[in-house]
């Protein structure tokens, strides 16, 4: 991915930009606000980080002025604010997702990647996707049936809709936030191993009878729909 | 509800004493003044009979006392008012004006009241009687009809005027009431309109900033201005802390992420790098949730507050930790008695029956049994209770303290900071949040009672009671 960082503070942005080259991407990085616009306006990437205090020109303009130009390149906002109200104001200034200062480089990473649009295993042709599969796992939407080698697999609509995340964010990192915020649509940190229990019920569901496991546990990060 | 309000006021209350003790003084002074009136007119009347009694007894013959009683009770004379009548000592009339001795008792020095003939409608008069040494009666009196009349109309005049000042004293007072209420009204409204977070409202000023009420308004009002600017002082450092301890935590936590990442042969320094993360993390969590606290109890997220059902909301919860609890063969019972609706932040209210729900599992020993119920009517209801060992009473509002766990706990994970965020979240929301033993014990049961659910919002509606807030 081309990605564009505006973070004000220089070592996190290196660390940033140093991380994100390791997992293989090509990273600009702008210090202020007004560069990170004109930096952006002039190229196009594929995701842009944007933290939300910045020098000349504050993160949430610059989400405001590129979408007012017809920009659409996916935004993760950075914040050290935190609450769900601040949260509200950066989706509504046309961010794609937001994260809380400090976080957790891998869950940036994972978020980031989640914000491809050009990534994903979307199913070819149709306009409503009526099914999901992956690998020899196979979810029919529309009857809210899911087999895996044409076995079907009894799910509650919890674990059915834990599924279908992972199935539409296939070879992706999911966190465990990322979980929670997409299952559940609660925004806070899950205390205990909440996330954890639920994987593991669904992996005794649609991994321990078959073979490979498909749901697979990231270190440090969280977890990852992968064959092999 | 406005009438009633209005009844209830100590404004009107006041005013309305003050009215009944202006009415009995008032009606007093109109008694006395009557009294005083009426008095006099019929003393000047006995002056004149008893003058003219004087001037009677200095006649020492009969025939010239009945020339001068002819002479003077002759209607067409100069007093046309007298009244006479001389009897000799067989009651026969010798002269007067009265043609008989009238239907009432009379006695010597003793003024009778009586009418000039049978007829109810003759003129009232007055009148006593005097004994002659012959054994004969000579009765001297006066018609007094005119100022009975005017005795009459005395009564009138000031009963009405009573009337009509006590009706405008009335209607009077009432206005007053309403005028002083309506002031009273209007500073009460901002001040549950800044009760409910918004910090930016002010008393209207009305009399042109001269009278009481704008005075106490403009203290208020300056009060409340610097309340405002401590407030967002306040905002300001916790959100400047925030920022400034965030960047170089997130710069810490990045510096150990990349020490990890580049791989280092020596199991030991792995394991410290490890651990530093896992430290790193477990402050990163507190400093969040102190902060979740801190804004919950500064009235802040009331912004994102919507109308839900608390009743969806526990089966949502229900449905999250149910495997957890089934990790530990603890049963997690869902109890709902709703639709329970309720004005909220879902986010908020899902975090706190969550930490709930987590101690509950956290302290029940395996194989326990966990309750959530939620029951809609006036007061909506949250319940969340276990079978674990319970908190003593003594400890309960010590437990809902930041960073307070309890000395037996020392095992489980955690930094007491759950209830803290479920007592923030309770005060939040007007919620009443009571921690008492389970029935039958042991256990703990929390409980969080929501406000009376209003029927109008409070913007559009008249004015509402504030209910009891919990302190
Ligand atoms: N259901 C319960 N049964 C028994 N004791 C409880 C229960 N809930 C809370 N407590 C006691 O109250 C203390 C404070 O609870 P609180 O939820 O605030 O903190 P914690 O659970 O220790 O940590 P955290 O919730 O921050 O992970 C706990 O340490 C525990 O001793
Ligand atoms: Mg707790």
């Amino acid at each position: 991915m081309k990605l564009l960082i505006i973070e004000d503070d220089k070592p996190t942005a290196a660390f940033l930009r140093k991380g994100l080259q390791e997992a293989g991407h090509n990273v600009d990085v702008a210090h202020d606000g007004k560069t990170g616009l004109l930096m952006a306006a002039g190229e196009t990437f594929d995701a842009i980080v944007a933290d939300r205090m910045l020098p000349n020109l504050d993160g949430l303009a610059v989400i405001r002025t590129l979408r007012s130009t017809g920009n659409l390149t996916p935004v993760l906002v950075l914040s050290a604010l935190g609450e769900v109200d601040d949260r509200v104001a950066g989706l509504k200034a046309g961010g794609d997702d937001y994260l809380v200062k400090p976080y957790a480089f891998s869950e940036l990473l994972a978020r980031l990647e989640a914000l491809d649009r050009r990534s994903g295993q979307r199913p070819s042709g149709g306009d409503v996707e009526t099914r999901l599969v992956y690998a020899d796992l196979e979810m029919d939407l529309i009857a809210r049936k899911v087999t895996r080698r044409g076995i079907t697999i009894d799910l509650k609509p919890r674990e059915f809709r834990l599924l279908e995340v992972m199935l539409r964010n296939a070879e992706r990192v999911m966190t465990r936030t990322m979980l929670l915020e997409k299952v559940w649509n609660y925004h806070f940190d899950p205390q205990t191993n909440l996330i954890d229990v639920h994987i593991s019920r669904l992996r005794q569901k649609i991994d321990k009878d078959f073979e490979p496991p498909l749901i697979q546990t990231v270190r440090g990060a969280g977890y990852s729909l992968r064959a092999g | 509800m406005r009438a009633r309000h209005l009844l209830r006021s100590s404004t009107l209350q006041f005013t309305t004493v003050y009215l009944l003790v202006f009415a009995l003084s008032a009606a007093g002074l109109l008694y006395f003044v009557y009294v005083q009136s009426r008095d006099f007119m019929r003393e000047q009347t006995l002056e004149t009979i008893g003058a003219e009694i004087t001037g009677l007894r200095e006649q020492r013959s009969m025939p010239g006392l009945i020339e001068v009683v002819d002479r003077r009770s002759d209607r067409r004379g100069p007093d046309r008012d007298s009244i006479y009548l001389l009897l000799d000592p067989l009651g026969r009339k010798l002269a007067g004006n009265l043609a008989h001795m009238p239907d009432v008792p009379f006695a010597p020095d003793h003024y009778s009241d009586f009418r000039l003939t049978d007829d109810p409608a003759s003129p009232r008069a007055i009148a006593t009687v005097l004994p002659l040494i012959n054994g004969g009666l000579l009765l001297v009196g006066r018609i007094v009809e005119e100022r009975v009349r005017l005795e009459e109309r005395l009564a009138t005049i000031i009963l009405q005027g009573g009337g009509i000042m006590l009706l405008v004293a009335l209607v009077a007072s009432f206005l007053l009431s309403r005028w002083t209420l309506s002031r009273l009204e209007a500073m009460n409204r901002t001040a549950r309109k800044i009760m409910a977070g918004d910090y930016t409202q002010r008393i209207e000023m009305r009399g042109g900033g001269g009278d009481e009420f704008d005075e106490l308004a403009a203290n208020l009002n300056a009060m409340l201005g610097r309340i405002e600017r401590l407030l967002n002082g306040m905002r300001e450092v916790t959100d400047n802390i925030a920022h400034d301890l965030r960047t170089p935590l997130t710069r810490m936590r990045m510096r150990l992420e990349m020490a990890q990442q580049e791989g280092h042969d020596d199991p030991q320094v792995r394991h410290l790098i490890e651990t530093t993360i896992a430290e790193a993390e477990a402050l990163i969590q507190t400093f969040n949730a102190l902060l979740g606290i801190a804004r919950a109890n500064a009235g802040e997220r009331r912004a994102e507050m919507e109308q839900l059902d608390v009743c969806s909301l526990t089966g949502e919860v229900h449905e999250l930790y149910e495997p957890l609890a089934d990790e530990k063969s603890i049963v997690l019972e869902l109890d709902q008695l709703g639709p329970a609706s309720i004005v909220g932040s879902r986010q908020l209210l899902a975090q706190a029956l969550g930490n709930l729900v987590d101690n509950a599992i956290k302290y029940t020993p395996h194989g326990g049994r966990v309750v959530i119920r939620c029951e809609g009517g006036a007061r909506p209801i949250i319940e969340v209770r276990d079978s674990g060992p319970g908190i003593p009473a003594g400890l309960r509002d010590k437990a809902l303290e930041r960073f307070v766990r309890l000395e037996t706990e020392r095992g489980t994970p955690g930094n007491g900071l759950g209830l803290s965020l479920v007592a923030a979240v309770a005060r939040l929301h007007d919620a009443d949040l009571r921690l008492e033993d389970a029935q039958p014990p042991p256990g703990l049961r929390v409980v969080l009672t929501f406000p009376p659910v209003d029927p109008a919002p409070p913007e559009r509606g008249g004015p509402i009671e504030i209910p009891a807030t919990p302190s």
